[in-house]
């Protein structure tokens, strides 16, 4: 059997081919890398206007019963106690030596939490949870293969959403969601979320829909398809971390400037608690820093990073940002020199280039409502 | 599918040599297909006039949003004019690769040599098109 065999499809990929994508192996997935406007249109369109990514590949665990609540809040790192019902909040699941399994968006409904989870990690992540469910009295359910994601994102998201859902939209504050009818399609979980620092929407819904919605949302025509080549370009940006890229389970949170996913006041148990106690008291070696280069110099991931003409580590993540109009990136660098304004080196086929270190986010200017 | 002018000549490299058979002076660039794998182009590294290449050197790099690639030359020969409106403008490369897009003109050392080039058929089939 190829490889190409084995890759799952979303229930877009009809669409995305039609629309003339660039479809390119994701996570096991063939998904939509652009479109034929280019990454850099995408980009400023989600920035300027609107775009409109399926992220369906994405993959979301329900997990019900009386014990959810404490299950959850075991494996992940964030307090699940303190989330009202109809309210999100991004997270971190640890292994027990404190390092990231994965990140992950945990949602409070009425009867049953929902987990969104990265799609290279689904199959790592369903069985690291599930080994540790012990005792806790409740189930999990894998529905990320009949779960359409899509994520409506800019500042004109929220009117091109309104035409289509008489849900008072206004009402739904960043990171909380509801549960309406979309475009005629019932029980769509939308929520004020996304991954582009703009404000917009991300909709969870029955994958059998997802052409009928997608149609809908793009009939305006006033709203971009936009691919994960934007998504990464946007994201990266904020300073948004991507998992493989800046995070894996070689990495903490308190390495990765995510020291507030991590509640161990609130939380006397949780997975990976004390070796994450350990290293706050030991204190934090390295921590991921977003730099610039002059322009004319890309960064890209994998690249070797110097500081004092020592080797120290490689990009983790890097682009030319189009908003920003600079080349920029993320990488670790000891917890000493980890702040705005220090310079080290980045290797660009065998010359050291100069790097600044920047303050994040890149682009402050995003229209979420934070 | 991406456009394959007939006149001009191919490597499976992707790039382009276009000139007459006998010309000393042949300009060079990328196709329509390398330019549509790479997606948006930010920034060229192009020699300067007066560097000597050999066949199949390195003679730039073209960074694009997602990913850089190595431009090699598909002859021997001296750089006699390079492409400055790339420098500004690197998307003529996205919009206009065959016109506009052009990257740099060489003096050929060995016009012979041209021979060994792909035809525009011969690289329609090597892109499978």
């Amino acid at each position: 059997m190829s490889v190409l065999e084995t890759l799952q499809r979303t229930a877009l990929y009809d669409v995305h081919v039609a629309l003339g994508a660039r479809i390119v192996p994701f996570a096991g997935f063939e998904m939509p890398v652009q479109y034929p406007a280019g990454i850099t249109a995408e980009h400023h369109a989600v920035r300027k206007s609107c775009g409109l990514f399926d992220v369906s590949h994405m993959g979301e665990f329900l997990v019900t019963g009386p014990g959810a609540i404490d299950f959850v809040n075991y494996v992940t790192t964030n307090d699940v106690a303190k989330l009202a019902v109809g309210q999100a909040h991004y997270s971190t699941f640890c292994n027990e030596r404190g390092t990231i399994e994965d990140d992950c968006l945990v949602y409070r409904f009425e009867d049953h939490l929902m987990l969104v989870v990265n799609a290279s990690n689904i199959a790592k992540d369903w069985a690291h949870i599930e080994s540790r469910m012990l005792t806790f009295d409740c189930t999990m359910e894998n529905v990320s293969a009949r779960t359409a994601l899509l994520a409506l994102q800019g500042p004109l998201a929220p009117s091109v959403l309104a035409r289509h859902t008489s849900v008072n939209l206004d009402a739904i504050a960043y990171y909380h969601f509801t549960v309406g009818t979309v475009a005629g399609v019932e029980h769509v979980t939308i929520s004020r979320t996304g991954y582009t620092g703009e404000d917009g929407f991300e909709l969870y819904f029955a994958d059998a829909h997802a052409p009928a919605v997608w149609a809908a949302l793009m009939s305006g025509g006033d709203v971009s398809p936009a691919g994960l080549g934007a998504r990464d370009t946007l994201r990266l940006e904020m300073g948004m971390a991507l998992y493989g890229n800046d995070i894996d389970d070689t990495v903490t949170p308190y390495e990765a400037n995510l020291a507030w996913l991590v509640k161990l006041t609130a939380k006397e148990r949780f997975v990976g608690r004390d070796a994450l106690v350990a290293q706050k008291m030991a204190g934090v070696p390295r921590k991921l820093v977003g730099f610039t280069l002059p322009v004319r110099n890309v960064p890209r991931h994998g690249m070797r990073v110097f500081v004092d003409g020592e080797q120290s580590g490689e990009v983790c993540s890097g682009t030319v940002g189009p908003s920003v109009a600079l080349p920029i990136g993320t990488c670790f660098l000891p917890t000493d020199i980890a702040k705005p304004g220090t310079h080290f080196h980045v290797e660009i086929r065998g010359t050291l280039v100069p790097a600044t270190v920047a303050a994040l986010p890149f682009w402050p200017s995003g229209s979420a409502k934070k | 599918m991406s456009q394959i002018p007939a006149n001009l000549q191919y490597t499976k490299d992707h790039e382009y040599v276009a000139g007459a058979a006998d010309a000393d002076i042949v300009t060079i660039g990328i196709t329509d297909f390398a330019q549509g794998e790479l997606g948006d182009i930010v920034y060229l590294d192009l020699p300067k006039v007066g560097s000597t290449f050999a066949e199949h050197a390195v003679f730039g790099t073209i960074e694009a949003v997602k990913a850089v690639s190595e431009l090699f030359s598909p002859l021997a020969g001296e750089v006699v004019e390079v492409n400055a409106r790339l420098d500004g403008e690197p998307a003529l490369v996205n919009s206009d690769p065959f016109g506009d897009g052009w990257m740099i003109r060489m003096k050929v050392a060995d016009t012979n040599a041209r021979a060994a080039l792909m035809t525009a058929d011969a690289y329609k089939a090597l892109l499978g098109e």
